[in-house]
């Protein structure tokens, strides 16, 4: 009897647990235009600058695509929408990250290959020069 | 007896040294590439695509509105009046295309853009500007055109598809050897 009361509680939290999330998503989903916009500019290049976001530049390009960029949040267009739109007239140049897909993965792994490779090479070296001064110790 | 196991490993080690040098050359040539590429020179994916429409408010009075524009071979260029010496250069030649080709079907259309009402008066009354003249004071067709500098000029086909983007100052011989082309496909029925 006690069990069944536990197994019931254990429950209730659960479920208490997955509306409280679904609830802070909800509000995260439909967080207010504003921040939306400078998310969406944030990722964008401007430009007419030196590897500037949108979000970050004073320049007046940059001022009038953060406009546009308010006016479709308020118009009810994704941010997928939006970003789409930029990319469609400027290539996917605009974009401060590549996307990953494709070659362009090369981007996104070499630097952890780089790293891997890097480690392995002084795991190796490391083990050689232990090896070989055990060898030695033997020897003498 | 010591020969044997010092050979096989000396292998690895050789092929190691030769994938290590390939992937050391891959690298400089991809340098090298990305050096001599010009990193102001942005391809426009707009090219072969229709040119978006657009409705321009004229310095002299009443709008445009490119609809209107279909089936003539239409120059669009992008100024602002302080683009020195890009737009100073290109305006007598965009003004001279106009003349020439006016009554044969084009028409050129320039949008000022992030400039000051005066300046840009200023500059039309220069060169003497008679083709329609507007701003774009929200930067919305620029940006709709992926347009990132001025000067900036989009040729578009009879059919209003873009054909040719031109960034930096455009010359009256550049623009001919493209216009005559588009214009002599007298019915827009290019393929």
């Amino acid at each position: 009897m006690a069990h069944r009361h536990n197994d019931r509680a254990w429950r209730t939290g659960v479920a208490l647990l997955i509306a409280v999330t679904l609830l802070a998503a909800g509000i995260a989903a439909a967080k207010d235009p504003e921040a939306r916009a400078q998310a969406i500019a944030a990722q964008l290049r401007c430009p007419v600058c030196q590897n500037e976001s949108v979000a970050d530049s004073p320049s007046e390009l940059a001022a009038q695509m953060r406009t546009l960029i308010r006016a479709k949040v308020a118009a009810g267009e994704t941010d997928q929408q939006i970003v789409d739109y930029f990319v469609s007239k400027y290539g996917e140049w605009i974009l401060l990250e590549p996307p990953r897909r494709g070659p362009l993965w090369i981007v996104w792994l070499a630097p952890a290959v780089a790293l891997l490779g890097g480690a392995y090479l002084a795991f190796a070296y490391l083990r050689r020069s232990m090896v070989g001064r055990e060898v030695g110790t033997l020897k003498r | 007896m010591a020969v044997a196991p010092n050979m096989r490993s000396s292998w690895p080690r050789v092929w190691a040294g030769i994938a290590g040098a390939a992937g050391a050359a891959v690298l400089l040539l991809v340098l090298v590439f990305g050096l001599h590429r010009d990193p102001g020179a942005i391809p426009s994916p707009l090219i072969g695509r229709q040119a978006p429409e657009f409705v321009l408010p004229l310095f002299d009075g009443g709008t445009l509105a490119t609809p209107a524009l279909r089936g003539r071979v239409v120059v669009v260029n992008f100024w602002a009046s302080w683009c020195v010496p890009a737009c100073y250069e290109e305006a007598p030649h965009l003004q001279r295309i106009w003349d020439r080709y006016r009554d044969r079907g084009l028409t050129v259309v320039g949008v000022n853009i992030q400039d000051q009402d005066r300046l840009a008066r200023d500059f039309i009354a220069r060169f003497g500007l008679t083709f329609p003249n507007g701003v774009d004071r929200l930067g919305t067709i620029s940006i709709d055109y992926g347009v990132y500098g001025v000067p900036e000029t989009f040729l578009v086909d009879r059919k209003g598809r873009i054909v040719h983007k031109y960034a930096g100052a455009v010359t009256e011989e550049m623009l001919v050897s493209e216009i005559e082309p588009l214009l002599a496909d007298a019915d827009g029925a290019s393929p």
